[in-house]
């Protein structure tokens, strides 16, 4: 009963989706104030609906109802409660459930938090928020339904995926979704901008907010993936260029330049059609991410639904959505007013170079992931594209962003003076040069030493913008520090959040060591300056498991600091092996050990990894979601944007 | 701003959108293997269990099978078992095992829990004759047409759809051949 009343009331968000996606438009078109407010209560019936649809399949999966197919496809009775909750989106089927709860989640939000927005804007965002509401309904009530009975009821499920059983992992989709799916929202707006003909700071102002959380999201998204990979895979990896990371980290990089360049909308009225550009190209990223994932397009270890149909579905999608709206954009722009002029040297200059690399960055990653795709319809060759590709395009281009993101913040709007930003920088100058000729000491590779020297100087550079605020006049620093906007605050915490990913990037690749041995308990091995010897394997049973579990002491300096526990886990449902590495975690390393196989005569296969600086990855990526959240805070984005009429005349 | 360079970015998503709408029919998963439409390499291998008979590429020949790699290790051969039961047992195709680097007790144990889906097993112990048809991994299944000659390699487990839709449009072209 509970699945029917899913199923149903889907449907119902369908066809109240349906009439969002059409009738505010109409009304703003004709300025019908009942119609456009439709647009609302629209909104937020669908999140209703959609949200009883996803409580009963969760119902579903937590009372183990294997009467439902996906259920007995994905879950057992042996299973956590967390992981049965979890299970719900470990799936295609569920996801797409998540995916849909998660847009109409945003397209509520609209009435909620943008009471201040012109009421044409609104119901039109609100209307393009529906046809997208539209297309993924459809797409889950024909090609991929949740709610499906199997009859007769088999005993027991199948299992979720053990890899999947994780705390890590649990929580990794959501906000990849929040990420994605948060995208949709620029989208919305710029068409919305497209059909009304009009984009200035107001605009730029109401779009900023949804993008930074959006962005925020999937940094955190990307971060909890990419942890996982590395504690769960149990092969110290922690990005793997693989074609589904690549489609994470596309939409990442877009936002991010979408993030910089409405600030040029906002701020100097100006890069009006690149920024309307970017949007769309965000979002659809966010399209092709999911396409890739769900098609079998493109083979990866992550494609975990590969159907051609619904690659069919969801290419037709992506033709509908995005096709819509650059043929909108190509009738529209022509005809958009250009904005504001600046010199190339200026912080319009700074962020446009932004824009450039970042772009470029994705290009690159684009062609990397499409390349083997191209190739192999063309002319038939079958090539794969592997790390050194992606390595001597990403890093190259990433230091030299590094290295102007640092100086954009001290040029000055419309024309900036380069000698005097760079001298107010010497202090970052100065760290730089210190750093890079210490990891040289050291010794790594050239690339890695000027990554090192970037990373020093954006991390100094940025301190440096607070500095510069505050002046020389000490007494009066409390009061300039505390009346710094929250936005500049923002930008300062997530650019050290780069520098600090960035420079754990470049001691991960300089410096990692690895050593395979082969262990008897009493035996010890060495990696980096630690001892590792094995003391017990013992056989161990979990709620839904068994296992090998080993235990290690750690030893440096000839006396025992820490022990740790790693283990080799067997899921008799679905049968297959997962690696639980023990980590032994300190600010500036992490020792990795994991247990592998047995051997004759009571000897085991021990893998241990030293990682210098690896938590400075996921660490920088929190703080880059921090500075997001401080940016979002900023009082001129809580208070909203001015009178739209007196923005429009302060700028013409 | 152009009117023509307005119209780039719709352009470019047409384009794209072209190559995945083929790409879809494309199975980029396939490797192609230089062996296709070449003869089996030599082998020479007990037959499992073990009575005594010798598999070559002899035994292949004079009908089309498939030339299945497995081996009790493997988890996606787990997978893929079901489905070859099936065919097996609606007699749709002869699949003959080849496997790959299992110790026999194990490779028993398998076939009695799972069933036997084989009309004959090579036993390749040591991985030599998997070197030399390229197996990049279990499961492989070659299509071996009547001169036994390799005519399609698929990589990984065979289901549902691939049968329907690649391997028995190819077996019943094969069979038709002289």
């Amino acid at each position: 009963m509970i699945a029917e009343i899913g199923h149903f009331s889907l449907s119902l968000a369908l066809t109240l989706a349906l009439a969002q996606a059409t009738l505010p438009l109409y009304g703003a078109a004709k300025n019908d104030a009942r119609l456009m407010a439709f647009a609302h209560a629209a909104a937020t019936g669908q999140l209703l609906f959609v949200a009883i649809a996803f409580a009963a399949l969760t119902a579903a999966f937590v009372t183990s109802d294997f009467s439902v197919s996906l259920v007995a496809q994905h879950s057992h009775s042996a299973k956590p409660l967390m992981y049965k909750i979890a299970g719900v989106w470990g799936n295609h089927e569920g996801s797409m459930l998540l995916w849909v709860l998660i847009l109409a989640l945003f397209g509520a939000a609209v009435p909620a938090f943008g009471r201040n927005l012109p009421e044409t804007l609104s119901a039109r965002v609100l209307a393009v928020q529906g046809m997208l509401g539209v297309g993924f309904l459809a797409f889950i009530l024909f090609t991929s339904n949740p709610f499906l009975r199997l009859d007769p009821a088999p005993l027991n499920g199948n299992g979720l995926n053990p890899l999947l059983q994780d705390p890590g992992l649990a929580t990794h989709p959501p906000f990849l979704y929040l990420g994605y799916v948060g995208f949709s929202m620029a989208f919305s707006f710029a068409v919305a901008a497209l059909i009304e003909g009009k984009v200035d700071p107001a605009w730029a102002r109401w779009v900023r907010p949804w993008t930074l959380a959006a962005w925020a999201f999937l940094t955190l998204g990307i971060m909890l993936g990419s942890a996982w990979a590395y504690y769960e895979l149990g092969w110290g990896g922690w990005w793997f260029w693989d074609p589904v990371e690549n489609a994470s980290l596309m939409p990442w990089l877009a936002g991010t330049a979408l993030i910089h360049s409405a600030i040029v909308v906002e701020k100097r009225d100006a890069l009006k059609h690149w920024t309307i550009l970017l949007a769309i190209l965000t979002f659809t990223l966010s399209l092709i991410g999911t396409f890739l994932v769900r098609s079998g397009v493109i083979s990866s270890v992550h494609s975990f639904a590969s159907d051609p149909t619904r690659g069919v579905f969801i290419l037709a999608l992506l033709v509908a959505t995005t096709g819509g709206a650059l043929t909108l954009y190509a009738i529209r722009a022509p005809q958009m007013k250009l904005g504001n002029l600046f010199t190339a040297v200026s912080r319009e200059g700074g962020l446009i170079l932004n824009n450039i690399l970042l772009v470029a960055i994705t290009a690159v990653i684009f062609l990397g992931t499409f390349y083997p795709l191209f190739l192999q319809i063309t002319t038939g060759t079958q090539i794969s594209v592997g790390p050194p590709f992606y390595n001597f395009f990403f890093v190259p281009l990433s230091i030299v962003l590094m290295i102007a993101m640092t100086v954009g913040p001290f040029l000055s709007w419309k024309r900036g003076d380069l000698g005097q930003a760079l001298w107010r920088l010497k202090i970052a100058a100065v760290a730089a040069i210190g750093v890079g000729v210490a990891t040289a000491v050291v010794g790594t590779g050239s690339l890695a030493v000027l990554a090192f020297a970037a990373a020093a100087w954006l991390f100094v550079g940025s301190l440096a913008v607070i500095a510069g605020r505050v002046g020389n006049d000490w007494t009066k620093a409390w009061a300039r520090i505390s009346g710094l906007p929250r936005a500049t605050w923002g930008m300062v915490v997530a650019h050290i959040g780069v520098a600090v990913t960035a420079a754990g990037i470049a001691a991960v690749v300089s410096w990692t060591e690895e050593t395979v041995a082969l262990l008897k308990p009493g035996e010890t091995a060495k990696v980096g300056h630690y001892e590792v010897r094995l003391l017990t394997v013992e056989d161990v049973k979990g709620p839904n498991y068994t296992s090998k579990l080993g235990r290690f002491a750690v030893v440096a300096g000839g006396a025992q600091i820490d022990e740790l526990v790693a283990e080799r886990r067997n899921y008799p449902n679905p049968g297959s092996d997962t690696t639980e590495a023990g980590l032994r975690v300190r600010p500036l390393d992490v020792l990795y050990v994991t247990i592998g196989q047995s051997h004759p005569g009571g000897a085991w296969t021990v893998r241990m990894y030293h990682h210098p600086l690896v938590f400075w990855i996921w660490g920088g990526s929190v703080i880059m979601v921090l500075g997001g959240a401080l940016s979002l805070s900023d009082r001129r984005l809580r208070v909203g944007a001015p009178r739209r009429a007196a923005t429009m005349q302060a700028a013409e | 701003m152009s009117r023509w360079l307005a119209l780039v970015p719709v352009l470019i998503l047409a384009t794209l959108a072209l190559y995945f709408a083929i790409g879809l029919r494309t199975d980029t998963r396939t490797i192609k293997s230089i062996l296709i439409d070449k003869p089996l390499p030599a082998f020479d291998l007990p037959a499992f269990p073990d009575d005594g008979k010798r598999i070559t590429p002899e035994t292949l020949k004079g009908r089309v099978t498939l030339l299945n790699i497995f081996a009790s290790w493997c988890i996606t051969c787990r997978v893929e078992h079901p489905v070859l039961l099936k065919l097996a047992m609606e007699k749709r195709a002869e699949i003959i095992g080849l496997a790959w680097k299992d110790k026999p007790d194990e490779l028993k144990q398998w076939l009695e829990e799972l069933g036997n889906p084989y009309a004959t097993i090579a036993d390749d112990r040591i991985g030599r004759t998997a070197i030399d048809l390229g197996v990049t991994g279990a499961p492989e299944t070659y299509v071996i047409d009547k001169k036994g000659r390799i005519r399609y390699k698929h990589v990984g487990a065979i289901d549902d759809y691939t049968w329907t839709n690649i391997l028995e449009p190819l077996v019943k072209q094969l069979e038709a051949e002289t």
